[in-house]
């Protein structure tokens, strides 16, 4: 599906824009409360990916623009959780693994009633189509997920190890 | 329209995993599961329960995408991530591997016997459908690599009573293929898909071709012998196929299956919306545009994407289904009144 980062020595794009991150999310009274059904909202599936990890830098996604919370949707009653992410140049090599890393993560980590589609967001990489198309392709996912180096991989990422 | 589909029974086929595939056998006696445990198991009816006979193990390393019956029942194909095909032959309800097919560069992702029960059709992807050749001694030999599709090939189905074989792709076409000379062909590609094309089921005669896709629809095509009006002047001997019908509107995501029951013409879909939907030609509709119409929806049959649908070859209306839930589902199907 991809190939592993970094295999050929310098980075893609040495020295990418790093964004400040917003606060963290203030708890509400209400969420405290046990008793109260509590919908995965926006900001709750945001703080998932966040902290994932690029594959080329010590950053994260979050801190890279890569993901932002305004390009999440969500709706829990349709179960339904759409992600839109930004890669940082246009021939971002690892973008279909960015895309991946994300995909992994949340289909980890919802609830397995929610539908889970990850795209570039529209105009922001020359293969956009292409990446989209392997993203939403759970047959290839699958076996891709069987690819032990390629797993490891995505881990390292989700891990924030390097 | 609500009680046209009603659930038999729900078991756990593959617990904690992903079941990809059902096939049922051609007496409709037993049904083989499969999935992302990398087993086989193989359903059988006790009393009003189906129960697993067997569990067919340690054949591959990977996940199984999809099993095959042969014609004669003898025999049980698998197709595997870990890019081989298993030839498992049945003893009472023991089931030994006799023949691994290698070949493939990756992932296999599907498998289909002729009707004449000699030769056999795999997929990869690799790009290419390889047609092996079956003799009497459980020998396998490739008789043809077709690198037609430019893309992962899905799917491969035979014709129902010839030796005519259909693939889909990733490519989003679908592409036929005949004998010619000791050789393979492609004589025809099927265009008309806007994404990835899942599956492919053929209709009891053989003249018309059901395709699903991630594009939401699916689309019937009808094949137009040489020298009739709709097949055009000039085309050599070769039939033309074209597409007769869409059925878009329905599926709110990918169409990952389609089956045509061959005992009473009903289509039924497997959808990533975790529906199944069964489809009735309207009675009085042109056959060459022919109408269908929606007869059946359960919406959440299972509680993630159904991944396969299969109608049992024996008892009308008996359909089986799969998920990535690890569940299969039995359902009963009767065509509403008004259809």
């Amino acid at each position: 599906m991809v190939g592993p980062p970094g295999g050929g020595g310098g980075l893609e794009n040495a020295n990418p824009l790093v964004y400040p991150r917003p606060g963290e999310r203030p708890t509400t009274a209400r969420e405290q409360d046990e008793g109260l059904p509590d919908a995965i909202d926006g900001r709750e599936v945001f703080d998932l990916i966040r902290g994932i990890h690029d594959p080329e830098h010590p950053l994260t996604l979050e801190e890279l623009n890569v993901v932002e919370q305004v390009r999440v949707q969500v709706s829990d009653a349709e179960n339904a959780v759409s992600v839109e992410f930004t890669p940082t140049i246009p021939h971002c090599s690892m973008a279909t693994l960015i895309g991946l890393s994300i995909k992994v993560k949340l289909i980890r980590s919802l609830p397995e009633r929610f539908k889970v589609d990850v795209h570039i967001t529209p105009g922001t990489h020359a293969s956009e189509h292409a990446v989209n198309k392997q993203l939403a392709d759970k047959e290839r996912v699958a076996a891709a997920l069987e690819n032990m180096h390629l797993l490891q991989v995505v881990n390292q990422c989700l891990s924030g190890r390097s | 329209m609500k009680d046209s589909l009603t659930l038999l029974s729900r078991i756990p086929a593959h617990p904690d995993s992903r079941c990809w595939f059902l096939a049922w056998n051609p007496t409709g006696t037993l049904l083989a599961s499969c999935g992302g445990d990398r087993s086989i198991r193989i359903w059988g009816k006790e009393g009003d329960a189906w129960v697993c006979k067997s569990v067919l193990g340690e054949g591959h390393q990977r996940t199984i995408r999809k099993v095959a019956w042969s014609p004669c029942g003898n025999y049980l194909a698998s197709a595997s991530f870990d890019a081989t095909t298993c030839i498992w032959k049945k003893n009472h309800e023991d089931f030994e591997c006799v023949a691994t097919l290698e070949g493939h560069e990756n992932e296999v992702k599907s498998v289909a016997w002729a009707p004449s029960g000699s030769l056999l059709a795999t997929c990869s992807r690799d790009k290419s459908v390889w047609v092996w050749e079956v003799d009497e001694e459980d020998e396998y030999e490739c008789m043809s690599v077709l690198n037609s599709h430019t893309q992962d090939v899905k799917h491969v189905v035979w014709h129902p009573n010839q030796e005519l074989l259909a693939s889909a792709s990733y490519d989003d076409t679908v592409k036929l293929y005949r004998e010619e000379e000791d050789d393979w062909v492609c004589f025809s590609t099927l265009e008309g898909h806007e994404s990835t094309v899942w599956s492919l089921a053929f209709d009891q005669s053989g003249e018309r071709l059901a395709s699903c896709s991630d594009d939401k629809t699916v689309r019937i095509w009808h094949q137009f012998n040489p020298g009739s009006e709709q097949g055009g002047a000039g085309s050599g001997t070769d039939p033309t196929w074209k597409c007769v019908c869409t059925l878009s509107g329905f599926h709110t995501r990918t169409v990952y299956d389609v089956a045509w029951c061959h005992l009473t013409g009903a289509l039924a879909t497997a959808c990533g919306d975790d529906a199944i939907r069964v489809f009735e030609e309207e009675p009085l509709s042109d056959p060459q545009q022919p109408t269908f119409s929606l007869a059946a929806h359960m919406a959440r049959a299972h509680s993630q994407d159904v991944n396969c649908v299969a109608w049992n070859p024996k008892e009308p209306g008996l359909l089986a289904s799969c998920s990535d839930d690890g569940e299969m589902a039995f359902w009963k199907y009767q065509r509403p009144e008004a259809c």
